[in-house]
């Protein structure tokens, strides 16, 4: 006889049949579509494409300001986090409820008011001008950006696993004689890992598909400024279609081995 | 309980016999960016014409804008609109190329190559002129920086674009080598090239880049007018380009609606005397005679060169200066 695990919750031929149905409709078949798109082209002309030195000067521009904005919220973020979970202070749910609001706002309208502030005439960027160097119009106001569209991701990731440690294990671990660096080190990064990369993950991909906030502070220049999301736009207004799904399928290509391969190493961690 | 079912019945059938009676009309007109106030006065006035030759149809009106390649787009992947009246020829004969929407000879149907109003490109620059601009020379000047937007992305900085360069083949007797040299020099002083023709208003208006912004002259005036003239002054340079945003029928759309006739007569209109007033208000160049003698005030007199005598037209201006390779690329791969 055939043991069957049978689950408390019964329907698994429905639930998956819904689940298929549903990942069809919305991720499958628009992103086979434009694969089906782009294979009008031939490898050759695919190459040509893709390895244009513009293209490959927007992939480096898009993915290493992406990564850098996901570092930085790694690193900010996890602060945030650990912040709003082990300290209660005044203000505490209002500072709480703020963390989500990049989502909330219109990406444009992020962008506008982040140009508006850090342009070489504005309120911060002025600063910057006295002291030599520009924020808006070049890789570091993207990044700004990015970081500023991407922030809610590791804090929302962080903030429920942090809440479950019991503050105990960490004065458990301070009672046998751990420094704080140690408990860091040895308790809480190894439970926090899992999901940190995660939010990591999450950042990164956001950040280099993200188009409206960023394109008002980028300054748009060629081979220096130029993200892939805009070069796609541009191929779109010369009416280039498969141009445009050339470089969707790259994008989408470099962004699912990268998130693949932070996937595994996520289950390297959690399963030792 | 009888008396109201017949009060029901008879409140039924009117509602029936009205709607039979008056027919309702929707029209939707996609357009560009800067057209928003010009359509939204001409709507209201072809509204009340129709009604005056049509009581019983109920017109509906409805506009549409973004950028020029955008909303081209749009109606090619499926937008019904009735009507187009976009920043540039090239952009309408890509709906009827790609669409297969509009006859190819579209730009026949209506006078002046379907184009009812023009304008032409300007300088904006900050009050009292700080820098001396005059003209396209001075543009190359050192410390001088200059906003456009970018001109795959955007149909209006195309026309700023071909007007540079129309400078630049005068200036250099028609030297196509001098003349590329000129327009990458230009480029060269633009510290950011936006998306579109919105996106450098506002890096110049608003967060205060640059020291002149090329324009369309209407934006121009349009800006001016909303900032009280306080801040900026208008230069007209020696030489520019007429821009001619034309219009069209989208016939696919408009037959299978059964809104050909008023569509064609939504357009017709716009070179009457009433629609023309209404450009020339919202500082487009009329091309009737008579409208344009009484707002020649408004306008500077231009040498102007035209896209398709100059430039031997967008089907080959396009892919020369603005498609992948084409010269815009080119200058900036030198750089």
């Amino acid at each position: 006889m055939s043991r069957r695990i049978s689950p408390v919750i019964p329907g698994f031929g429905l639930t998956l049949g819904y689940t298929l149905v549903y990942l069809s409709l919305i991720v499958l078949i628009p992103l086979a579509a434009m694969f089906v798109h782009a294979a009008q082209l031939t490898w050759e002309q695919f190459w040509a494409i893709v390895s244009a030195p513009r293209v490959l000067a927007a992939l480096k521009l898009s993915f290493g300001t992406a990564l850098y904005a996901a570092i930085i919220n790694g690193v900010i973020g996890t602060l945030l986090a650990w912040v709003l979970v082990r300290y209660t202070f005044p203000g505490r749910k209002v500072i709480d409820a703020m963390i989500d609001l990049p989502f909330a706002l219109p990406t444009a309208v992020a962008g506008i008011a982040l140009t508006a502030l850090y342009a070489p005439t504005g309120l911060v960027g002025q600063f910057a001008t006295d002291l030599g160097f520009k924020i808006a119009y070049t890789p570091l106001g993207i990044t700004l950006a990015l970081t500023f569209v991407t922030m809610p991701f590791v804090v929302r990731t962080v903030q429920p696993v942090l809440a479950d440690i019991p503050r105990e294990v960490e004065e458990a671990a301070a009672c046998l004689g751990a420094k704080p660096l140690q408990v860091f080190r040895y308790i809480l990064a190894p439970a926090l890992l899992p999901a940190w990369l995660t939010g990591f993950a999450l950042a990164f991909a956001r950040g280099v598909g993200e188009y409206g906030s960023v394109i008002f502070i980028a300054g748009n220049m060629p081979m220096k400024t130029e993200i892939l999301p805009l070069l796609i736009m541009v191929k779109l207004d010369q009416y280039d279609y498969t141009g445009a799904t050339a470089i969707g399928v790259l994008m989408l290509v470099v962004s699912f081995i990268l998130l693949l391969l932070i996937n595994l190493l996520q289950r390297r961690i959690e399963t030792p | 309980m009888t008396i109201r079912r017949y009060a029901l019945a008879a409140l039924a059938s009117a509602v029936f016999a009205g709607s039979a009676v008056a027919k309702d009309i929707e029209l939707l007109n996609v357009s560009y960016d800067p057209t928003r106030e010009l359509y939204q006065e001409y709507n209201a006035e072809f509204t009340d014409f129709w009604k005056k030759a049509h009581p019983e149809d109920n017109l509906k009106i409805q506009q549409s804008h973004g950028g020029s390649g955008k909303q081209a787009r749009a109606v090619i992947d499926g937008l019904r609109a009735d009507v187009v009246t976009l920043a540039l020829a090239g952009d309408i004969d890509e709906v009827s190329k790609l669409g297969k929407s509009i006859p190819e000879n579209w730009q026949t149907r209506l006078p002046d190559a379907s184009t009812p109003y023009t304008s032409t490109i300007v300088f904006l620059v900050r009050k009292g002129n700080p820098k001396g601009i005059k003209d396209w020379g001075d543009l190359t000047k050192n410390g001088v920086e200059v906003i456009t937007p970018n001109p795959k992305t955007s149909g209006g900085a195309r026309w700023n674009f071909l007007a540079a360069w129309a400078y630049g083949l005068k200036a250099n007797g028609g030297d196509e080598a001098k003349a590329k040299e000129y327009v990458q020099s230009l480029f060269k002083h633009v510290p950011v090239l936006d998306t579109g023709a919105r996106g450098s208003t506002i890096t110049f208006v608003n967060n205060n880049i640059g020291d002149v912004l090329l324009a369309w002259e209407n934006e121009a005036f349009l800006a001016l007018k909303e900032q009280g003239g306080d801040q900026f002054e208008i230069v007209a340079p020696s030489i520019s380009i007429l821009a001619e945003p034309p219009v069209a029928v989208v016939d696919k759309n408009a037959e299978k609606k059964g809104t050909k006739d008023i569509a064609e007569a939504y357009l017709k209109h716009l070179y009457s005397p009433a629609g023309q007033e209404i450009a020339a208000k919202n500082f487009y160049r009329p091309r009737d005679k008579e409208v344009a003698a009484k707002y020649a005030k408004q306008f500077p007199d231009l040498k102007l060169v035209t896209i398709d005598k100059d430039f031997g037209g967008w089907k080959t201006a396009q892919p020369k200066f603005f498609n992948d390779g084409g010269v815009f690329d080119q200058i900036y791969k030198a750089q």
